[in-house]
């Protein structure tokens, strides 16, 4: 199962594609065949590089290096519509369909010529495609009333009535209820059976187990491996996809020399594979902030959260584990007070906040660091502002701001958190890391009893990374209940002391941090249950 | 050429760009005035030195500038907040109808009582004539743009109908409200002079802003709201009730000079009672980059323009239009100018041209 033993040239090869963006290596010379009638999946973490693989693929990004050949010849595809003349269509998660127009009209719409359009032909051609999909739909519906399966399929038809031998599928599975899944790969299944080649990404290793023919996994922008599917296990793929450790990172590390009391024991327990230990795990010490049966309702028929429950413990860092888009945004607005859920409850020892606005969750002592930082500073105000902006009301004398004070105030954590910046500096000038110290400094500074943060180092160097795990560290010490949510497995593993994996809006389970590998967690977050593992 | 967002813009730029902004408006204007028939300079030195050199002209600046006050901390206000408040002309006018309204039906008040009077019910009926679209916007995002710009013409069309109908002077049969009460007049300042009271309104009023925008906590939670809703909100402000608050007030402001104008100056109301101050005032607040201070300097520049444009007509001839010509052109100019505080404008194809030439291995850039 060599590539040189085909005698024929694949239908798509890339090689040595190289893209950066800065400093970010996306691409770092990937390589990459897809053969007519083959599902070839390509698996990778957030950041891994498969977003802009595709894009390079389909046109929408040109790359700095590389060839892309197709059927041995090489092109250059620097739109989507040289990608098409070439053969190659794509099916986006988010479908570039126009909702009030019918099947017919949005897939002529992107070969319309001037004049009058005989909608004769393309009539018997859709119903043709659709037959091969083996799911005829009506050509005359409105798309709208379609349901996100039906959806997805008039964007294959349209990938192929433009001519598509070559079909990308970017996480084509994160829209579906299992039912539409199942139906999406027979769907698949004929496609490759009249030679149709398909490029099917997604982080979802039992779909890609079940689909796929081979499987190329991608990490820090190169291919790790490609491997004929039916070779390698699951739990391979897992270690594959997380990658292994790569640094000493712990608490131990992190931990400053004045307060190693606790956690000592925690660092010593080796992370072994010793599955019977996997039982879930409850927390330490009381539980401060619980999360009990909060739903939250998505656009299509799954729900963006649904039902979570947890407990944190005071004192403790859970850690909330998955790859990105499976509720943890929502769950963090959740917590922040910007996004109402439709059912459920979070209460800070014992007082009920689900629902509650930001006012009167910052007030119950919640702190709260989401991960988009550019949204919750507000940029063109100073940092002596942007520190005061959560509780205005203690800076008065009367109506008017006490500057004195404001001023003060600044300076005292500027000092404590050591801040490169003036207090009348504006906030959008600082540097990410910089950013985060402040509004490190705004949430610990009315020191919380629970606090909430995401993705915490996003985008920060290593000092600045350092700084705020001590931070974070140091609040557990004080006896805080933090809920870290991360898609940094190094982070989360470095940090919590038990673990939450969250997968499609659900808690696929709560373990020790101290018995749990890569590979289990990759597992979990890949969507295997708990019991499969301890099994 | 490619403009490429810039992180922060040096000192230097702003100031830089206002001079290049007025240059650039002088050689824009140059033609036209040229085809009028007039010199561009000696044009310029009526429309900004003479209004200024004597006394009486001074005056009638700033009572040309009172008006423009009062709309562009209207609008300045609002557009802080992040509400786009186009309507200020509407808003002006419904203002200045409730002032004739109250002057005209109840004329015997004395000024204690008067004066208040007509002063609050303009600030009622501004806030009223924006409270609909302020109220769209905040409980159902309708684009607030769309229903203050169209709410504009329904006050005009309501003032013309209200002359021509119920507030037609008895007397004359002219389409103008009959004279106001003498308790509502706002006295000139000086004797012998029409700049009045009300000027010195603006100005309490345009350091009453500055102090609540920029000394306030409620000052603070606007310009947050204005400049990032969403931070706001999670910083637990309620940009809403922000939102609704600054709209109203920015309205009622508007509608105060409405008022100020029919009980200052014209002391009836008539078709002309406005005009187009509201607009001009959102070119008041946008050339003052939303800046109390360089509001009233704004103001008071372009009401030296329209009193120097009257007199550039009656000595040189040149279409009193010319004026706004000027200041539609600044308008322009420094618009597209300030937006390269926040982008860069490079030129790539020059750049690769220069880099493939070997001269250029030296270059640091």
């Amino acid at each position: 199962m060599t590539e040189e033993a085909d005698s024929t040239p694949p239908l798509l090869s890339l090689s040595g594609i190289r893209k950066t963006f800065g400093d970010l290596v996306a691409n770092d010379g990937i390589d990459l065949t897809v053969r007519a009638g083959e599902v070839h999946a390509v698996l990778g973490e957030n950041g891994a590089g498969k977003t802009t693989l595709m894009r390079i693929i389909y046109g929408l990004t040109v790359p700095d290096d590389g060839v892309m050949q197709v059927d041995g010849v090489p092109v250059m595809v620097r739109s989507p519509k040289d990608a098409l003349a070439c053969g190659i269509g794509m099916v986006t998660q988010h479908f570039a369909l126009v909702r009030p127009m019918t099947v017919l009209e949005n897939i002529l719409l992107s070969s319309l010529p001037l004049g009058p359009v005989s909608t004769e032909e393309p009539r018997l051609r859709i119903a043709e495609l659709s037959a091969q999909l083996g799911s005829p739909f009506d050509p005359d519906a409105v798309v709208g009333t379609l349901s996100v399966g039906e959806q997805q399929r008039v964007e294959i038809v349209k990938a192929l009535y433009q001519g598509a031998r070559a079909l990308i599928l970017d996480e084509p599975t994160a829209v579906l209820v299992p039912q539409e899944c199942s139906a999406l790969f027979k769907s698949l299944r004929r496609l490759t059976d009249d030679g149709i080649g398909v490029l099917f990404v997604s982080h979802k290793l039992h779909e890609v187990k079940a689909i796929s023919d081979r499987v190329s996994v991608l990490r820090h922008g190169r291919v790790v491996t490609t491997v004929p599917t039916e070779t390698a296990s699951t739990g391979e793929l897992a270690e594959l996809l997380v990658g292994r450790a790569v640094s000493g990172v712990s608490r131990a590390v992190l931990r400053p020399d004045d307060e190693g009391s606790v956690g000592a024991t925690l660092i010593a327990a080796e992370r072994a594979d010793d599955r019977s230990s996997l039982a879930a795990a409850r927390p330490n010490g009381e539980v401060l902030l619980r999360i009990s049966a909060l739903t939250v309702p998505g656009s299509g028929a799954k729900p963006r959260l649904d039902g979570i429950h947890l407990d944190v413990g005071g004192g403790e860092i859970l850690g909330l584990a998955g790859v990105s888009g499976n509720g943890q945004r929502e769950l963090a607005d959740v917590l922040s007070g910007v996004l109402e859920p439709s059912s459920g409850s979070v209460t800070l020892g014992g007082v009920e906040l689900a629902g509650a606005g930001p006012a009167r969750i910052v007030q119950a002592g919640l702190g709260r660091l989401p991960e988009d930082r550019h949204g919750v500073v507000v940029e063109d105000l100073s940092v002596e502002d942007n520190l005061i902006l959560e509780n205005v009301n203690s800076f008065r004398r009367g109506p008017f701001l006490d500057r004195g004070a404001i001023r003060r105030h600044a300076e005292r954590l500027i000092e404590q958190f050591s801040i490169k910046a003036a207090p009348t500096d504006p906030v959008g000038g600082l540097s990410g890391g910089n950013m985060q110290k402040v509004l490190l400094a705004r949430v610990f500074e009315r020191d919380p009893q629970a606090i909430v943060v995401a993705q915490p180092t996003r985008g920060l160097d290593v000092g600045a990374s350092e700084f705020v795990h001590k931070q974070l560290l140091r609040r557990r010490s004080l006896g805080a209940a933090i809920l870290l949510i991360s898609e940094d497995l190094d982070e989360v593993l470095a940090l919590s002391d038990r673990i939450a994996v969250i997968v499609e809006g659900r808690i696929m389970g709560v373990v020790s941090a101290s018995v749990v590998s890569r590979g289990q967690l990759g597992l979990l977050m890949s969507g295997t249950p708990l019991a499969e593992l301890s099994a | 050429m490619r403009l490429l967002l810039r992180g922060h813009a040096p000192r230097w730029l702003t100031p830089a760009l206002v001079v290049a902004a007025a240059l650039g408006t002088f050689i824009l204007t140059a033609g036209p005035i040229r085809l009028a028939g007039a010199n561009p300079g000696s044009a310029y030195d009526f429309y900004l030195l003479r209004p200024l050199s004597s006394t009486y002209t001074f005056l009638e600046v700033l009572l040309a500038a009172t008006p423009l006050l009062f709309t562009g901390l209207a609008v300045l206000l609002a557009f802080r907040a992040g509400f786009y408040n186009i309507g200020a002309e509407g808003q002006f006018i419904a203002g200045a109808i409730a002032a004739a309204v109250v002057a005209t039906g109840l004329p015997d008040l004395p000024p204690p009582l008067a004066l208040p009077l007509g002063l609050g019910v303009g600030v009622v009926a501004g806030s009223l004539w924006g409270l609909v679209p302020a109220l769209l916007r905040v409980r159902l995002g309708v684009d607030e743009v769309v229903t203050t710009l169209l709410l504009n013409p329904v006050a005009l069309l309501l003032l013309q109908g209200l002359l021509n109908g119920p507030l037609r002077n008895p007397t004359t049969q002219f389409p103008e409200s009959a004279r106001i009460g003498s308790g509502y007049e706002l006295a000139p300042i000086l004797t012998g002079h029409r700049l009045h009271w009300g000027f010195v309104l603006a100005v309490l009023v345009a350091l009453a802003l500055w102090l609540v925008l920029s000394r306030t906590g409620i000052g603070l939670t606007l310009r947050a709201a204005g400049l990032n809703p969403r931070a706001a909100q999670f910083s637990g402000i309620s940009v809403g009730r922000t939102l609704l608050g600054a709209a109203l007030s920015s309205a009622g402001l508007a509608g105060l000079g409405g008022a100020v104008q029919v009980m200052g100056l014209q002391r009836r109301l008539t078709g002309e009672v406005s005009t187009g101050f509201g607009y001009t005032g959102i070119v008041v607040a946008t050339l003052a980059a939303l800046s109390v201070p360089a509001a009233i300097a704004v103001a008071t520049l372009l009401a030296d323009i329209v009193v120097g444009a009257e007199m550039a007509n009656r000595v040189l001839q040149l279409p009193p239009q010319m004026g706004r010509v000027v200041t539609a052109t600044l308008l322009l100019s420094a618009v597209s100018l300030m937006l390269l505080r926040r982008y860069r404008v490079t030129f790539p194809a020059l750049r690769r041209r220069r880099a493939r030439a070997p001269s250029s291995a030296g270059d640091p850039s």
